[in-house]
This record gives C-alpha cells, sequence and structure tokens, in this order.
C-alpha cells in the first residue's frame, strides 16, 4: 500500500538545536490567533536587522522558494513549547520535517497539527544533506508505507509511532478521540474523591 | 511487585483508560495557564461548542507579556493588553479563577503554583509553558505542554501519553560554599547536553539533593526542560511536607495525615531499574557560567572559553564557532574579564526569596558598577513583600537596582523589559539562546549570587573570591 502524505521540494537547515526562540521570536507571540505566522517563521534569521531579508538565510535562497520538506538536524525545536512554532513552520508552507531528533513537546505540538516528523539515524540524514548538496531535491514521502522516496528508485525507510501514524492517516480529532472516554474520566473523578480529597 | 520508579508510580496512579496501543488517558490533577498559549485554545473549545470541565481544578495568571514598573494592561503595549483582555474575559467565561495584574498573589505561574499550595506530591500538572517541570520538585509529574493540548485538557481534564524512559541523576556529597543548585542543573546540563534527556523523565536524589531547600530544588527541575527532558522530580520529604503545610490550597488539617501519609509512598523503589544513570561529586561542581547560546556551552567561572577546535564532533565546533561570533568572545578568553552592561535577577529559574536574600548578601553596602543596568524582578506579589519586610528590596535599592513588579521580564523580553543588541547580560534566567532578552541579545547565565556579584564588579567574577578580587566596599 502507498499513500503519499506529502511531496516537493526539500529546503536544507544544516544546524543542530534549532530552538523555538529561532523558529518564532517572542515578539510574535502576543496573537490571540492561530494564523498569521508564516512571516514570522525564522524572523531574525530570515531578515537583517533594517528587515530586508538576508541573502545568506538558506530559506532565502531562490532555488528553495516553495519549498514543503524542512530538513535538519539533530534536536530540532527545543526550548519553550509555543505551538506557534509549528504554525509558523506549517503557514510557511512545510508540513514534514526531517531531522535525527526532535524536542518532545515540540514533537508532539507539531503531531498535534496534522503535521508529520521524522527522525532518522545521524548517518541518513548526512546521505540526505549530501544529495541535497548535488541539487535541489523533489522528495514524496510515503507514510503508510514509511519511506521517504528519492527519486530514481532510491528510498531511505523510517520509524514511527504505530498511534501517531494512525492519528496522521485518519486526520483524526484528538480531543474527540479521548471524549469517548467519558465514562471513564466520571469514574476516575469520583475515586479520586473519595480517595484523596484533599486534591480537590 | 515489580519494583517501581517515582515517576511510574504516578502515571499509572492517573491513568483514566489505554486509548490504544502504548497510548494512555491520563488524569491532570492541576492546570495552569497564562495569557500567551491560552487564547487560542479558549477559541477552539468556543468553536467546538465545548466548556471547561474542571474549571475548579484550572488557575490562570498574567505574567509573561506584563510590565514590570506599572501594574496596568495598558503599560506593556497594545498587543499585550489585547492579549491579557482576552485572558480576563476567557476566564470569566469559562469560570476559571484569575490571579490578574491587581491581586496581591499574582506572578510567574510557576513561583505562584507552589507558594499557594496548588502543587503537591504525587499530582500530575501541566501548563502551556515549557517550564512546568518547575513543580516537580514536589514529587509530581509536571511538564510544558502545547496550545492544542491545553484545548484538550480543559476539554477533558486528560492527556494523551506514553510512558517516557527514566534517567536518574544523583548528586553526591555535598555542595561546596557558593555553588548553588543553579550551578547544580547547569554542569548536568554541561554533562548531558541539551538533547540528552529527550524522551526522558529525570529524577535527582543524592544527599546532595536531599540537603537543598525547596526553593534550590525547584531551580533544579525547572531547567530539567534545557536538557530536553519531559520532566524533572524529586522524591518528597519532610522539607516538601513543611514548605506545604499552611498554604492556602494545601490539604486542610483534617485530610493533612492522610495527604502526608499517601506522599511517603513516593519515592523510587530501591531496585527500581531507570534506563540511564548518571552520578556526580557534589565537589566537583564550581560557580557555572555559560559562554555560548545554548544550555549546554557552559564551564566554570574558572575555565577559559573553550576553542572550536576541542570539540570532537564536527557539529559541535561549528556551532561553537558561531556562538562565539554571535556572543562577541574568543576562545581562550577568561569569563572574568568580560564587562557586563546588563544584569537581571528574576525568572522562574531564580525569582524566589531565597534567591533574592543571596543576591541582597552579596550587594549589601556595595554599588552597582558604572554603566551597568541592574534589575531585580521578583517572582510573585509574596516574594516582593517578603522581601521588602526583610529589608532586601532596600538593600538593592541602595545598591542602585531597579526594584520591579512580579513577571517573566527579561527572561525572554515580551513586555518591555529587553537587552538591547550587542550588550551582554549576566542573567539568573534559563535560556541563552540568540535574541532570546532582546534581539542581538548576548546571555550568560548564572546562579543570583553570581549575577549580584557581576553587577558589583562590572564582569563575572568568581564568587567564591569576590571579596578580594571585586567587592568595592564602602
Amino acid at each position: 500500500m502507498s499513500q503519499i502524505f506529502a511531496e516537493g521540494l526539500v529546503c536544507p537547515l544544516d544546524k543542530n538545536n534549532v530552538d523555538t526562540d529561532q523558529i518564532i521570536p517572542k515578539q510574535f507571540l502576543t496573537s490571540v490567533s492561530r494564523d498569521g505566522f508564516a512571516e514570522a517563521l525564522f524572523y531574525d534569521w530570515r531578515y537583517l536587522a533594517n528587515e530586508t531579508p538576508n541573502p545568506d538565510f538558506v530559506l532565502n535562497a531562490p532555488q528553495y522558494k516553495g519549498a514543503s520538506i524542512l530538513l535538519t538536524r539533530a534536536n530540532f525545536g527545543c526550548g519553550s513549547s509555543r505551538e506557534h512554532a509549528p504554525w509558523a513552520i506549517q503557514q510557511y508552507g512545510f508540513n514534514v520535517v526531517i531531522a535525527e531528533s526532535f524536542a518532545d513537546i515540540f514533537f508532539n505540538n507539531s503531531i498535534n497539527n496534522g503535521m508529520l516528523l521524522i527522525s532518522l539515524s545521524a548517518s541518513n540524514i548526512e546521505f540526505l544533506f549530501s544529495r541535497c548538496q548535488q541539487g535541489t531535491q523533489e522528495w514524496k514521502i510515503d507514510l503508510a508505507g514509511q519511506q521517504i522516496i528519492l527519486g530514481n528508485n532510491a528510498a531511505v525507510g523510517f520509524q514511527i509511532d504505530p498511534d501517531i501514524k494512525q492519528r496522521l492517516l485518519s486526520g483524526l480529532d484528538f480531543i474527540g478521540a479521548s471524549e469517548q472516554f467519558s465514562p471513564q474520566i466520571s469514574s476516575y473523578e469520583t475515586q479520586r474523591a473519595n480517595n484523596q480529597p484533599w486534591l480537590g | 511487585m515489580m519494583a517501581k520508579t517515582l515517576y511510574q508510580k504516578i502515571y499509572q496512579s492517573h491513568v483514566v483508560a489505554a486509548v490504544n496501543g502504548s497510548t494512555d488517558l491520563l488524569f491532570v490533577d492541576r492546570h495552569l495557564i497564562h495569557e500567551v498559549t491560552s487564547p487560542q485554545a479558549f477559541a477552539g473549545l468556543r468553536q467546538a461548542g465545548r466548556t471547561v470541565r474542571r474549571p475548579d481544578l484550572t488557575y490562570a495568571t498574567m505574567d509573561h507579556n506584563v510590565s514590570t514598573q506599572l501594574r496596568s494592561i495598558d503599560a506593556a503595549g497594545e498587543t499585550s493588553r489585547k492579549q491579557l483582555e482576552a485572558l480576563a474575559a476567557n476566564c470569566k467565561e469559562f469560570n476559571v479563577p484569575l490571579l490578574d495584574l491587581l491581586h496581591p498573589d499574582q506572578g510567574i505561574v510557576h513561583v505562584i503554583g507552589p507558594e499557594l499550595g496548588l502543587t503537591q506530591p504525587g499530582m500530575i500538572i501541566v501548563c502551556g509553558d515549557s517550564h512546568t517541570s518547575t513543580h516537580g520538585a514536589f514529587g509530581a509529574i509536571a511538564f510544558g505542554i502545547g496550545t492544542s493540548e491545553v484545548e484538550h485538557v480543559l476539554a477533558t481534564q486528560t492527556l494523551q501519553q506514553q510512558v517516557a524512559k527514566t534517567l536518574k541523576v544523583e548528586v553526591t556529597g555535598s555542595l561546596s560554599p557558593f555553588v548553588t543548585p543553579k550551578d547544580v542543573i547547569m554542569a548536568v546540563i554541561g554533562q548531558l547536553g541539551t538533547a540528552g534527556g529527550n524522551g526522558y523523565v529525570a529524577e535527582f536524589c543524592g544527599s546532595a539533593i536531599r540537603g537543598m531547600s525547596m526553593e534550590g530544588r525547584m531551580t533544579l527541575c525547572n531547567m530539567s526542560i534545557e536538557m530536553g527532558a519531559k520532566a524533572g522530580l524529586i522524591a518528597p520529604d519532610e522539607v516538601t511536607f513543611s514548605y506545604l503545610k499552611g498554604k492556602p490550597h494545601a490539604p486542610q488539617a483534617e485530610h493533612w495525615d492522610a495527604a502526608v501519609s499517601y506522599w511517603q509512598s513516593l519515592y523510587s523503589d530501591a531496585d527500581a531499574v531507570f534506563d540511564k544513570t548518571v552520578t556526580i561529586a557534589a565537589e566537583s561542581i564550581r560557580p557555572q557560567v555559560t559562554w555560548g547560546t545554548n544550555p549546554e556551552q557552559v564551564i566554570a567561572v574558572d575555565q577559559p572559553i573553550p576553542s572550536p577546535e576541542s570539540f570532537s564532533d564536527l557539529i559541535k565546533a561549528d556551532a561553537a564557532r558561531r556562538a562565539l561570533t554571535y556572543m562577541g568572545i574568543e576562545a581562550g578568553q577568561k569569563l572574568t574579564d568580560l564587562k557586563v552592561d546588563v544584569v537581571f535577577i528574576g525568572s522562574c529559574t531564580n525569582s524566589r526569596i531565597e534567591d533574592l536574600r543571596q543576591a541582597a548578601a552579596v550587594v549589601q553596602g556595595k554599588q552597582v558598577a558604572s554603566g551597568v543596568r541592574a534589575l531585580i524582578v521578583p517572582g510573585s506579589g509574596q516574594v516582593k513583600r517578603q522581601a521588602e519586610a526583610e529589608g532586601l528590596a532596600d538593600i538593592f535599592k541602595a545598591s542602585g537596582f531597579e526594584w520591579r513588579e512580579p513577571g517573566c521580564s527579561m527572561c525572554l523580553g515580551m513586555n518591555d523589559d529587553r537587552v538591547e543588541a550587542g550588550q551582554r547580560c549576566a542573567s539568573t534566567s534559563n535560556r541563552n539562546f540568540e535574541g532570546r532578552q532582546g534581539r542581538g541579545s548576548r546571555t550568560h547565565l548564572v546562579s543570583p549570587a553570581m549575577a549580584a556579584a557581576a553587577a558589583i564588579a562590572g564582569r563575572f567574577v568568581d564568587i567564591s573570591s569576590f571579596e578580594s578580587v571585586g567587592g568595592n566596599n564602602q
């Protein structure tokens, strides 16, 4: 079974430990909306102090315009829990991020927005970066088959938690799914109030 | 029965149902919210026609955006005002108790939860803020969540979770004079790296941890997120119980004994197996200062700034090179030769009464060096009043520090407290990321005593020899 979750141009961001303050700086966090964060993505790297685009930042390179797959390195999304970070990444146009590893909160936040985050070994990440050095890349992400299709019969397989895979494939509303357990929540609450009345 | 870690005991006692595979639905005992990460969650509830299931277990405060100069929601700009107003309106609509800007107990969410007794051993506590790990100091599972999860908790009072791996961090022996819990956690992060805790819940133990006050334990757990750990926790003991006794939301007299007896069962069994164990001798830890742009780029104050070539990992070497450029420093330089422009004592890491006492002891009778801007931002209304009653505020003011109102302030510069581009700041906060305290700001993380000493000397000093090298006694 093959089902293409996403396909498109790859943008390589060759850094470790990209924190959420870099992904979206604090001045954009005062919004009360979930929308309008695309321009804020990587703001301090993307724009110079005079607010003109920084020509040295990879996202501004003409060949990566329209990219929809972000390739990066270890511990992507560390730091603050701000969900504005995956909102900005997604609203810019990336629905897939491939990295050696992700920070836990960022990972959950991204999945909760229907994004696919793929973790690969350091050697596979190195291999994918080397492909990007050869020229711009267009890849397909087969989520059901758990592989990144690089073209010309080349592919890299990936592991994913089966529960997360199912959620992404079914597009399930996770609050709705938990609400199915309402009777169990109620009985837990009763038991909790009886056994530990000090908890409130 | 199989031996369990403290984390596993608390986790299992909160399972409402198995969702599927390896995912469980866990009950949440306390949900703390603030203005920045909650508005979209309330909007989502409204849109779906949902309500807040347990407003009685939900508590809100205003902290991230607020002015620390004026107690007015207008004082930190138009967009901040809108966000603060949205929080007030949402709390009113959904019956969530709110400690607003004018409430005497308002403060940083991770300072007020414990001091009101909302934070208790054995609980699961969540908040849309990564430093929720702070509350683990009481032997609770406490962790930061995103806004979609805030909405989920508001609607169901539960979260879908999977069991994390367990990491044991044992700190043996006792700390040297002038070495604080802040130095301990920075040394741990230096050793494990910013991703060393990814996928783990860390339990801190050992005699050095047992010897810490609750304030110290909160500082330690606060920064466990800076090594990527999902949470950090410490088994509760008499120190924990006596801190909680008499707090407004702590168990009252009729339940106190039952609560304590339950809390006493909250420890890792002697033969519990951790997925990873790290042991550090407390005596080996010296006062720490970060030199780079993430918390693992840290050294003892008497060590030279490392050269990129000293890192065998090429990517770390490259990160070091970039950090040195950003920070405007060179390999081999001494930290004690670096002048500071700004000193910030505050944040959910180090804004509690004990932190302020340590800073006041250093600055008493001395003056902030000329050209240095120095701020003290107490973590809460309670901390502020206590510091004023103890005479600490007068000491700070007489020394030339600005004495502010409670809030997150310059830790992240969402309000108007910012470090200017190129300025060097000795900060008691938790993140030295590029631009964290303002675009182009250069942050060095330190303990409150080290920050206070830097303010007096106008440069970093080794607190353990401060009197002889840096104090301008009058």
